[in-house]
């Protein structure tokens, strides 16, 4: 179950190319990549109320690897999520970034835009927080607002907005600040459908073009199979791990990745394994 | 209308006297003799209410960012702005005007004091209750709690300040009458309310239910006034009306 273990102060910017897993190495040529952010977490524990949430855990994130944290409601992935970008401190155990430098990026369930910021105001948000010289913060926000496919609704606002438009703001500007740990907190799992898929191959195509760790937590197998590199399961009770698993497939991923045989087998192991161990305590 | 012709008809009927309740059609005609009197006292009662307002907005608005700086502070300060809410404005009216001396600065005072609270406890509520998800991006961030103020807290709360600025609206009105009762110095003939005080010793029954319709009608353009401002504010800053 324990990966090839991201030898602890070796993980550094050199090292990234070696460390990151081989579907990574597919990535277009384009950009210049830099390091994503790796993880290492060692007997993390957090309880609320006496309930231990999280309990013993140990998990070791490679930089650069689209990692999806998956398990049904309560089971304290968004309490893990927290707990990696620093807004919740843990009861016990150690969680350290191979990059403390590294800029990290929140994406939360909901889009959580300002109202009375224009979308591109949204989006210079971060970059006006994080002290990026003015002159330059525009042309930034209009590259992401660009690759989100947002470059028409730069001066409209999040109330003439459609929740999947919403969404990919909150994408923009998380991106604006070309994070190398990018965490996802069920960020598409109010959306439709249909929304949802594009929104997917949208993310895909982000994390393939921007070298970045991503941690993407969700309920849904399917769209964890399809966008990450490894799924990691959390028990519904009790905080443990119920499963760590690589998801072997060819990338970009596209619709046909969703009806092939290779794709159906992964999200039916990792089905029955969350009927049979995600239930019970 | 038909409210007005009827009651018209009943007090002629019934032979009520006029001392007691005028018919409307004697208010009307007092209306158009004192027009240009009540007009003017009018308007002396808008500045002052107008004053009293914008000094709420002003001191209210800056009461309720300390307030919110810490829970501390609200646990020793809040009391004081509650006090304001529950204080009788027709008891302290009298040391209004010894502190300030009768005229303008008592009455505008007095529309302070009754207006300030609904701002302070209004725009409060919406300094604390931003967005948590925005909340914790500025922690990511690593916003100073300034900039998390300036950017964050402040333009969140800017609709429940409308909404208080439109109930002290109607307030700092009805303080700045009760102030001019106690307090009017009668330079210049007075406002509204020195001018229903006046009518009333004078036993003008008629000129008194003119002038409270005089000021009633203040009392409703100075809350249309200030909920088309913040209606338009509302519409400046994307948030959908809370209707009422």
């Amino acid at each position: 179950m324990s990966t090839p273990a991201t030898t602890s102060s070796g993980c550094r910017v050199c090292d990234t190319h070696r460390l990151m897993p081989a579907s990574r190495r597919i990535r277009p040529p384009g950009q210049a990549p830099e390091a994503g952010t790796g993880l290492r977490l060692r007997g993390i524990r957090r309880a609320f109320a006496g309930r231990a949430v999280l309990e013993n855990l140990d998990l070791d994130i490679h930089p650069g690897e689209f990692l999806a944290l998956l398990g049904p409601s309560g089971c304290g992935k968004s309490t893990l999520l927290r707990l990696i970008a620093g807004l919740d401190q843990p009861d016990a155990g150690q969680l350290d970034l191979s990059n403390d430098a590294g800029r990290l990026a929140y994406v939360f369930q909901d889009p959580s835009l300002m109202p009375w910021r224009s979308v591109m105001a949204n989006v210079l948000l971060p970059l006006e927080l994080s002290g990026i010289p003015a002159a330059e913060r525009e042309a930034r926000a209009r590259e992401w607002l660009a690759a989100v496919g947002l470059s028409e609704a730069t001066r409209r606002y999040p109330n003439e907005l459609s929740g999947g438009m919403k969404m990919r703001v909150s994408l923009a500007r998380a991106l604006s600040i070309q994070p190398n740990l990018l965490l996802l907190d069920e960020p598409f799992a109010a959306l439709d459908e249909f929304t949802r898929q594009h929104l997917d191959e949208l993310l895909q195509q982000l994390w393939l073009n921007h070298a970045m760790t991503v941690i993407f937590v969700t309920h849904s197998i399917t769209e964890a199979v399809f966008l990450a590199d490894r799924v990691v399961m959390l028990a519904a009770r009790g905080g443990r791990l119920l499963a760590d698993r690589a998801i072997e497939l060819a990338r970009p991923r596209t619709r046909s990745t969703r009806t092939s045989p290779a794709f159906n087998r992964a999200v039916e192991s990792l089905s029955a394994l969350l009927h049979d161990g995600g239930t019970l305590p | 209308m038909l409210l007005g012709a009827s009651l018209e008809i009943l007090l002629r009927t019934n032979d009520v006297p006029a001392y007691l309740l005028p018919p409307p059609s004697a208010v009307w005609q007092a209306l158009l003799r004192y027009g240009s009197e009540l007009t003017r006292a009018t308007l002396q009662t808008a500045i002052a209410a107008t004053s009293g307002l914008l000094a709420s907005a002003v001191i209210g608005g800056l009461s309720a960012v300390l307030l919110s700086a810490h829970p501390w502070i609200r646990r020793a300060f809040y009391p004081y702005a509650v006090f304001f809410q529950t204080v009788p404005i027709v008891a302290i009216a009298p040391m209004l005007v010894i502190w300030f001396g009768y005229g303008l600065k008592a009455i505008i005072a007095a529309a302070f004091i009754v207006s300030v609270f609904p701002i302070i406890a209004n725009t409060l509520t919406g300094l604390l209750s931003t967005d948590p998800a925005l909340r914790d991006l500025f922690r990511i961030y690593r916003a100073s709690p300034l900039t998390t103020l300036l950017k964050l807290r402040i333009p969140s709360a800017v609709p429940h300040f409308l909404t208080g600025l439109r109930i002290a609206s109607g307030l700092a009105v009805i303080g700045a009458i009760v102030g001019e009762f106690v307090a009017d110095t009668f330079q210049d003939g007075g406002g509204i309310g020195t001018a229903v005080e006046i009518a009333i010793k004078e036993q003008k029954t008629d000129k008194v239910f003119a002038a409270v319709l005089m000021a009633s009608l203040l009392g409703l353009g100075f809350f249309a006034v200030v909920n088309g401002l913040s209606q338009w504010a509302l519409r400046r800053w994307r948030i959908a009306e809370i209707s009422e």
